[in-house]
């Protein structure tokens, strides 16, 4: 089952061996066990799980009728986890960092970081041209398909266009440390998005 | 910075460091891990740069070793720096010492010490 957490930054720690390993902090929740959908009632399995608050008069009625169905207080972001077999939790559970203690891996999905507009040789890695000696070719795709036939653009051809601003999941991260007190989750290596945004946290898949 | 990642450094950093000035001198005794043994080897050397904040703050100590200039790059707060000794004061007018390395002979490891 997949948690919600917040990407705190970057730092470094010191391992047992006093090796200097980069790691990710990631705030885990807490986050409240709203509702549990089964296949009988919402039609599939899930989480309904619930982060931070939000005042009541920000909330509107639709909203505050949903809250008192389920019986919580109003909450800053509600999102659903979706699972194949009836998660082990149950309503009014609060979910943080000890879900993660004695675990080695973990996968975590997040939105990457929006780089706009970009060209094909950030987008794609691309070589571009030689650049100088007269060769007028710098940073452009080359050839975009042949001639008479087809006389059209493949599908799928890698052209320059939006880049970042997807989901993505990083695999089989190692878990340095489950910090309880602080209530993070220190992973090594990156995690996508920037500061501060949400990001999912999962046990690895692939991994034990 | 994050008060977050503030109290996480916390916890892996040194409470007493030397003050160190570009210039110095320094000994640096670190713990080498040879298969299953353990030992210590002294590092000392002049102290060309000091980069990087917090946790990672690192200095670059260059000495010359039989001839050859050997410059090595230690994390202040690294658990394998066992002890850490200013044994000569030097006076830098800059932040880096990249300067040194093309110097040859007596000179290689001169910084002025007069005030």
């Amino acid at each position: 089952m997949k948690v919600l957490a917040t990407k705190i930054g970057m730092t470094s720690v010191f391992t047992e061996k006093g090796l200097r390993v980069p790691v990710t902090l990631l705030q885990v929740g807490p986050s409240k066990v709203l509702d549990l959908k089964t296949p009988e009632k919402g039609g599939y399995h899930a989480v309904v799980l619930g982060f931070g608050a939000r005042k009541a008069k920000k909330v509107t009625k639709a909203q505050a009728g949903n809250y008192k169905k389920i019986g919580t207080e109003p909450v800053r972001i509600m999102r659903e986890a979706r699972s194949e077999e009836a998660p082990a939790v149950t309503v009014g559970q609060a979910l943080d960092v000890s879900l993660f203690e004695g675990v080695k891996f973990v996968d975590v999905t997040g939105v990457t970081i929006g780089k706009g507009f970009q060209g094909v040789v950030k987008k794609y890695r691309f070589r571009g041209g030689p650049g100088g000696h007269g060769s007028n070719f710098h940073r452009r795709l080359g050839s975009a398909g042949a001639n008479t036939d087809p006389a059209r653009v493949w599908k799928g051809k890698k052209m320059p266009g939006r880049m970042g601003g997807e989901n993505r999941t990083i695999l089989s991260l190692e878990v340095v440390k489950a910090d309880k007190e602080n209530n993070l989750l220190l992973v090594k290596g990156s995690v996508p998005g920037s500061r501060n945004t949400l990001v999912w946290v999962r046990k690895a898949v692939k991994r034990t | 910075m994050s008060v977050l990642i503030k109290k996480v450094e916390a916890a892996y950093l040194k409470n007493e460091v030397p003050e160190l000035a570009i210039g110095d001198t320094v000994r640096a005794t670190i713990k080498v891990i040879e298969g299953e043994k353990e030992r210590l080897q002294a590092f000392e050397g002049v102290l060309l740069a000091l980069q990087g904040t917090g946790i990672n703050r690192t200095m670059k100590l260059r000495k010359i070793s039989f001839g050859i200039g050997v410059e090595r790059n230690i994390p202040v707060h690294s658990p394998r720096l066992t002890e850490l000794v200013v044994t000569k004061k030097g006076r830098a007018r800059r932040a880096k010492l990249y300067y040194l390395r093309s110097r040859v002979g007596k000179e290689a490891l001169k910084t002025k010490n007069k005030i």
